[in-house]
Parts: structure tokens; C-alpha cells; sequence
């Protein structure tokens, strides 16, 4: 069997695991965000926090829940890391530089997981498990609340109720986060990923001599790391390192634990909103752009283009052997499909093509499928937009799921649209004008501009992966690409809950003769093609500056 | 003014508590049960695939090493590094050695070089790879064609540990292991047969052969064989 055969199959595998899984599971998370009952553990969990679970806010109140869990999250991350010298539990490990603070816990805080650190040097077990860690399940947590509460806009009518956000939160970390990754992470241990309480300790060699490596809670981490498309590696070469991916069975598992709950929630929206097609056509359209992308990474990177792959024989720069090109393609287009941003392989020594594969998947902003939540989220503002357009053909006023789209409505999902990629345009042209942030970049030219181009889109749109090669632990990149994930995390979910909020206070429009059929496969497709030509011309100028340029010139 | 101030505060006092409360279970209680669970079931894996060769730990079955010489200078630190060609050889490793930045520890760090498709850097350190290989390879009688070097032998892994090369690259360097150790070809030709591992159900992966217990099984051949 051939590599190219080999892939294919892979990628028909992971759609039909994928098939299987996201009906039980999009189920459940509907049953668990619908449900009016609590667990006991959860009813202790409210004492303690100190609310009442029956109490629903509207989107102001839900709104404010999000920000201040949010930022209480950063500031005790923060906290953490700048006192791990004097902090029990981690031996050997020094307090973490202000700035690189700052941008580690904004990282993980807003689902976004850059790191300008490397893992086995840097953070011992105390940060990695009880701050690191624990962000992984709530970032994640929180996004699925938000996504949540914009499906009950959609579900509700005349009401000016979004839910309890605290409620949102714990049962989405109880009842599907916790259970589902204490799975996945022994399934990852029965692989070979390790789950041990040492520190850095010496191992000896073939050759006799030591050689020392840093053990951990790297399986519980690495779990969670996934399902919650977080993507912030134990170790510094993330899922590329054998201790955190090291069968060709783990990466593959691994690929499906990225795409599991995005898939899964629009089956909980077409649930919710009493309509399971108005979810498959939305699943269609993830479904369309992600095959799409993994077809066509798996071509280039195959191919081969480029001065060294040709002459290396084969785009093995920066993979590994066991994933191979396929392997390394098909994880690679999961992880900027999604926010995930981990990585098994080197997007920097990607074919030019691949590279700028990778780059315009997140810009599309990541709604194929999208990260937990905010890929839901992020879809269905296209859904409005979509419908927006066909109204527009036909000079009806729009509307979707029995919602009136207004002007209000049209605004906010117009400024969700032109929130993000203003921070990634803005940031890179500073980076650029400025003298010294250039210098970090590790190639020159096309390349070094791909690389800073990358990092602001991979900090805005939350997803943290890198074109590694840039040097971004310096003052300036900490601080403004952590500005550019709190604001690319936190004024998306504020228009969100916004639009929510105005959605559940409207009656339901009666459908008729006239309604858009949103249900069908036509709207799929416009679906599909509505961000492929947003992104397309948001982006096209900067990509064409950077991969493009450098797709051309080899 | 003072109704929204307190409101604030309220607000933080639940989100700082909710903190509490979900670290205690995700941060705490979550990783000693899985590490509970992982040590109890799958011991060997979880405390790193440990190998031992004659009651010796040689290292992780899953973690590269470097098979070099001793050092001519052990005081010189800006030596080449010389591959010792009695064993078999895993890929280039141009990851980001040992760091102590922020432990008093001397930690592997892993790490790609990330160098771009179209870096010349990139396409020099191939050249330079690719004609070593060559040279290292080459036997008496049977010079190594520059055509049969695989990509992966010439290209460092993303981790910088991979603890694998592909069969083609192993195969090459059959002649020269079994040259330096006295060896048949045929008989390390066989041994890299036997440790040659497949497609994960056939499709799932690459092809490839883990250096690590190609090397022990090599040490463990019989000595009259030699």
C-alpha cells in the first residue's frame, strides 16, 4: 500500500468513528444543558461557590459571569507562575518572567494555549496540572456555555432569559469534560503516553552516560489538551514528542479527540432547537471545508514542493516517522480547523502550500468544525450572515430558526466578523513598521512575514499553534500577542451573548411559503462558500505577502 | 455607584471560589486519579516504556538517543559529535539539546528546527546530511548511490527524539554495522527484518524501525557469530 492510500484511508477511518460518536454524544451534551435536575456533587459544588442553580440570567448577567470567571482565571494563573519558586510541589523550578506571566495565563485562559515557554524547562507540576490543566477543561467549559446560550436564543422565544451561566459551567466540566477525558487519557497511557509523579530525573543510556527528562501528569494533561481543543503541550515539541503522541494509533485517536465535541455540538444544536437537519446542514458545511482542506494538504504535502523537500526526497522536515506525511497532513488541518493549535509536526517546515493551508484554516476563523463552542458559535454567524445574503437576493427581510434578523442583529454578527481580523491586521502591521519585532522571526523574506502574520492570527483567533521558528518570548510579543487573545476571545463572546440576548426576547416568526429553507443542502452550500469568501477577502492581501509569495517563488 | 461595586465584588467572590471549587477537582483530584489508575493498569507505560538490556536500563523504547563515540577532548565542548558506526544510526538531530533556564536541572528539551521549505539553511544542511550519510555508509566494495537516501535520514524529526527511522534508511545501513561488527549483512539484513514494524492495521502510520531495539538486539547477537 502506498502513503497516499494509506492517508486516505486514515481520513475515511476518522469520518467514520467520527459519525458514530457525535450522535450519542451531541445527545447528551443536550440532555446535560437542558436538564432540570442536579447531580449531588453538583449541588455541593453551588453551595460553595455560592449560587442559587435555579436562578437564570439574561445575557448581561450571563455576560458578566463569562468576564469575571475569565479574568479572576487569568489573575490567579498569573499568581501561580510568578510564585512557582517559592511554591511546594516543584522542585528545582524558578518563578516566571512578568510578561511571559501574562502571556501564559491569557493564553490559557481564553482556550488559546500559545506558548512562548517550553514545557519540560519551564513550568513544574503544580502550575502545569492545577493552573495549566485545570484551564484546559474550563476554557473549554466556558466556550461550550457561550455556544450554549446562543442556541437557547435561538430555542427560546419572548423571553429575556440566556440560563445560569455557573450551572453551564459545572455540568460541562462534571458531566462531559471530566468523564470523557479520564477515557481518552488511559486510553493514551495504554499507548505509551506517561502518567507519573517524578520530577526531572536521569535515565540511563545504550551508551551508558544519563540523560535526564522531566516526568508528569502528561496523560491527564495531554486528554483534556484535545477534547478541549486547548492545544498547550506538556513538553515543548507537544504532541510531536513520543511521551505526549507515540503510536500511530494515538495520533489518529488523537485527531478524533480534537474533532469529538465540536462535531458532536451541532448535533446538541439541531437537538435544542427541535430541529435535528437545521444541525446536519450545518454539520455539512464543517463537514465540506474540513474534508476539503485535508484533500488538499494531503496533495501538497505528499507532492512535496520546495527546494528542500525535493531535494530531501519527501516533506520530512519537522515530522515524524511513525506519523509519516499523512499522519502529520491529516493532524495538521485538525488542529487549525479547530482552535486546538497543538501540533505533531512543524507547521514552519510545511511545503508552502501546506503552510498557507494551515494558516487560512484558522483564519476562516476556525468554524471547520471549530473550537469547543466557539466553532458552533463561529458557524452560526455565518448562518446569519448566509441567510442575510439570500434575503438579500430575493428582498425578503431575513430569518433563521424563526428569528427576524434586524438591524440590530445584522450589526452585531458584522462586527463579530471584523473583530478578529482587525486584531490579526493591526498586530502584524505594528509588528512589521516597528525596528525591532521583525528581528525574532527565524527566516527571512516571504517566510518571515508568514511567521508574525501566523502568530497574530494564531493569538486572535485563539488557536496556538505557531510557525515556531519565531523567537516570541520577548516583551513585545508577549504583551501584544496577549492583548490580541483576550480581546480575540472576549469581544467575539460578547457578541454573542449580545445577539443571544436579543434573539430569545423575539417571538417566533411562523414559517411560510417564503421561509429560507435552512434545513436543505442549497443552504449547505451557501454556507460553505459564505466564509470561504469573507476570509477570502480579509486575508488575501496579507497571504499574499507571505505563503503566497512564497509558493511562487519555489 | 456602591450597588455596582458590590455587585462586582459579589460577582468576583463567586468566580474566584467557582475557580476553587473546579481546581480542586480538574487540577488536583482529576490528574491523581487518572495517575492512580495509569500506575495500577499500564505500570510500564505510564512511567515511560522503560528498555533494559542484561538487567541495565538503556533507556526509553519510545525516546531517541544519539549513539556517538567518546570525545577526543572531553574538556573541548565545541567538538563534533562523531556517530559511532557500529550501531545503527537514527536521524539527524538538530533539536534544541539541554536547557536550564528556569531549573537547576539539565532537561532534554524537544524541539524542531523549523526551518522553512524554502530555507537555503534548510536545503544546505540536507546536502550536507545527505553527502554524510554517503560517507558513512559507503563500505569497500559497495559505495553507497545518493539516490537511495531516504528523506527521513537527511531531515531531523519534529520532536528531535524520534525514536525511529524508516526500513529504507535502516537497510542502508546494513553493510557498514555488519562490516564494523564482524557481522553477515544477511544476518543484520534479517535482524532489521525482525524489528521492522508495520502499519498499524495496515494503514494506520508509516513503516518504520525502532533504533533503540535494533541496536540492543544487534548487542545481543551471540559472540561466535561475530
Amino acid at each position: 500500500m502506498n502513503a497516499q492510500l494509506a492517508g486516505v484511508l486514515q481520513l475515511t477511518a476518522l469520518l467514520g468513528a467520527l459519525a458514530l460518536a457525535h450522535r450519542p454524544l451531541g445527545d447528551h451534551l443536550a440532555a446535560v444543558y437542558t436538564s432540570p435536575r442536579h447531580l449531588r456533587v453538583e449541588r455541593w459544588a453551588y453551595r460553595a461557590i455560592g449560587v442559587r442553580p435555579d436562578a437564570e440570567a439574561g445575557w448581561t448577567g450571563y455576560l458578566r459571569g463569562v468576564l469575571t470567571f475569565s479574568l479572576v482565571g487569568i489573575a490567579a494563573l498569573y499568581l501561580l507562575q510568578r510564585l512557582q519558586g517559592v511554591l511546594p510541589g516543584s522542585p528545582g523550578f524558578a518563578a516566571i518572567d512578568p510578561d511571559q506571566a501574562f502571556n501564559t495565563a491569557v493564553s490559557f485562559v481564553t482556550n488559546t494555549n500559545w506558548q512562548s515557554y517550553a514545557g519540560e524547562q519551564a513550568m513544574g507540576h503544580v502550575v502545569q496540572t492545577a493552573g495549566l490543566a485545570t484551564q484546559n477543561f474550563l476554557s473549554a467549559a466556558v466556550g461550550m456555555a457561550v455556544a450554549v446560550a446562543l442556541v437557547r436564543g435561538f430555542a427560546r422565544a419572548r423571553t429575556g432569559e440566556l440560563g445560569n451561566f455557573w450551572v453551564d459551567l459545572v455540568r460541562g466540566t462534571f458531566r462531559v469534560l471530566l468523564p470523557l477525558s479520564l477515557l481518552g487519557a488511559l486510553v493514551l497511557v495504554a499507548c505509551g503516553v506517561i502518567q507519573n509523579l517524578s520530577g526531572i530525573h536521569a535515565v540511563g543510556q545504550f551508551l551508558g552516560g544519563p540523560q535526564e527528562w522531566n516526568g508528569g501528569a502528561v496523560a491527564s494533561q495531554e486528554a483534556i489538551k484535545l477534547l478541549g481543543t486547548n492545544g498547550g503541550g506538556y513538553f515543548n515539541a507537544n504532541s510531536a514528542h513520543p511521551f505526549e503522541n507515540p503510536t500511530p494509533f494515538s495520533n489518529l485517536f488523537e485527531i478524533f479527540l480534537i474533532l469529538l465535541i465540536p462535531v458532536a455540538l451541532t448535533r446538541t444544536f439541531g437537538r435544542m432547537v427541535g430541529s435535528p437537519r437545521q444541525g446536519y446542514a450545518v454539520l455539512g458545511a464543517m463537514a465540506v471545508l474540513w474534508v476539503a482542506f485535508a484533500g488538499l494538504m494531503l496533495l501538497a504535502e505528499h507532492h512535496g514542493a520546495g527546494p528542500a523537500p525535493e531535494l530531501a526526497g519527501g516533506a520530512m522536515e519537522g515530522k515524524e516517522t511513525r506519523f509519516g506525511v499523512s499522519g502529520s497532513a491529516l493532524f495538521a488541518v485538525a488542529t487549525t480547523g479547530t482552535s486546538t493549535g497543538a501540533v505533531n509536526a512543524f507547521h514552519s517546515s510545511f511545503t508552502g502550500l501546506g503552510g498557507g493551508i494551515t494558516l487560512l484554516m484558522t483564519q476562516l476563523g476556525e468554524i471547520a468544525p471549530g473550537g469547543v463552542g466557539s466553532g458552533l458559535y463561529g458557524m452560526l454567524i455565518m448562518a446569519l450572515i448566509a441567510v442575510f445574503v439570500a434575503g438579500l437576493m430575493v428582498g425578503r427581510t431575513p430569518e433563521y430558526l424563526g428569528k427576524r434578523l434586524g438591524p440590530r442583529e445584522m450589526k452585531l454578527a458584522a462586527c463579530y466578523l471584523l473583530a478578529t481580523p482587525a486584531l490579526v491586521l493591526l498586530g502584524t502591521a505594528a509588528a512589521v513598521a516597528l525596528p525591532t519585532p521583525p528581528d525574532s522571526a527565524l527566516n527571512g523574506g516571504a517566510h518571515g512575514f508568514t511567521e508574525i502574520l501566523y502568530a497574530y492570527t494564531s493569538a486572535a483567533h485563539n488557536n496556538g499553534s505557531a510557525f515556531a521558528g519565531l523567537s516570541a518570548d520577548t516583551a513585545w510579543y508577549n504583551t501584544t500577542l496577549g492583548l490580541a487573545m483576550l480581546l480575540g476571545r472576549l469581544l467575539p463572546i460578547v457578541l454573542v451573548l449580545a445577539l443571544a440576548g436579543s434573539l430569545a426576547a423575539q417571538p417566533r416568526l411562523p414559517v411560510t411559503a417564503g421561509t429560507l429553507q435552512t434545513g436543505k443542502p442549497l443552504f449547505t452550500a451557501l454556507l460553505t462558500a459564505t466564509p470561504l469568501v469573507i476570509s477570502g477577502l480579509t486575508f488575501v492581501p496579507a497571504l499574499a505577502l507571505g505563503p503566497l509569495a512564497e509558493g511562487l517563488a519555489a | 455607584m456602591r450597588h455596582t461595586l458590590t455587585d462586582l465584588l459579589r460577582n468576583c467572590g463567586a468566580g474566584l471560589r467557582a475557580l476553587l471549587v473546579l481546581t480542586l477537582l480538574t487540577g488536583v483530584l482529576y490528574p491523581l486519579a487518572v495517575t492512580g489508575a495509569a500506575q495500577a493498569l499500564f505500570h510500564h507505560e505510564a512511567n515511560g516504556s522503560p528498555l533494559t538490556a542484561d538487567g541495565r536500563e538503556v533507556g526509553s523504547a519510545l525516546i531517541g538517543q544519539r549513539y556517538l563515540l567518546p570525545p577526543d577532548d572531553p574538556d573541548d565542548p565545541d567538538e563534533e559529535p562523531r556517530p559511532d558506526p557500529r550501531w545503527f544510526q537514527p536521524r539527524p538531530s538538530d533539536g534544541l539539546g539541554t536547557h536550564g533556564a528556569h531549573t537547576r536541572h539539565e532537561p532534554l528539551i524537544s524541539g524542531a528546527t523549523n526551518l522553512a521549505a524554502d530555507s537555503p539553511e534548510l536545503v544546505q544542511a540536507v546536502e550536507a546530511a545527505r553527502a554524510e550519510v554517503v560517507a558513512f555508509n559507503s563500505v569497500p566494495g559497495h559505495a553507497v548511490d545518493p539516490a537511495d537516501v531516504p528523506a527521513d535520514a537527511v531531515t531531523s524529526s519534529g520532536s528531535g527524539l524520534d525514536p525511529h527511522i524508516s526500513p529504507a534508511y535502516a537497510r542502508l545501513q546494513v553493510r557498514r554495522v555488519a562490516a564494523e561488527n564482524g557481522l553477515s549483512a544477511e544476518r543484520v539484513n534479517a535482524l532489521v527484518e525482525e524489528h521492522t514494524l508495520g502499519r498499524t492495521l495496515g494503514f494506520i502510520g508509516e513503516p518504520r524501525v525502532p533504533v533503540l531495539a535494533l541496536n540492543v538486539a544487534l548487542d545481543a547477537l551471540p559472540r561466535d557469530a561475530r
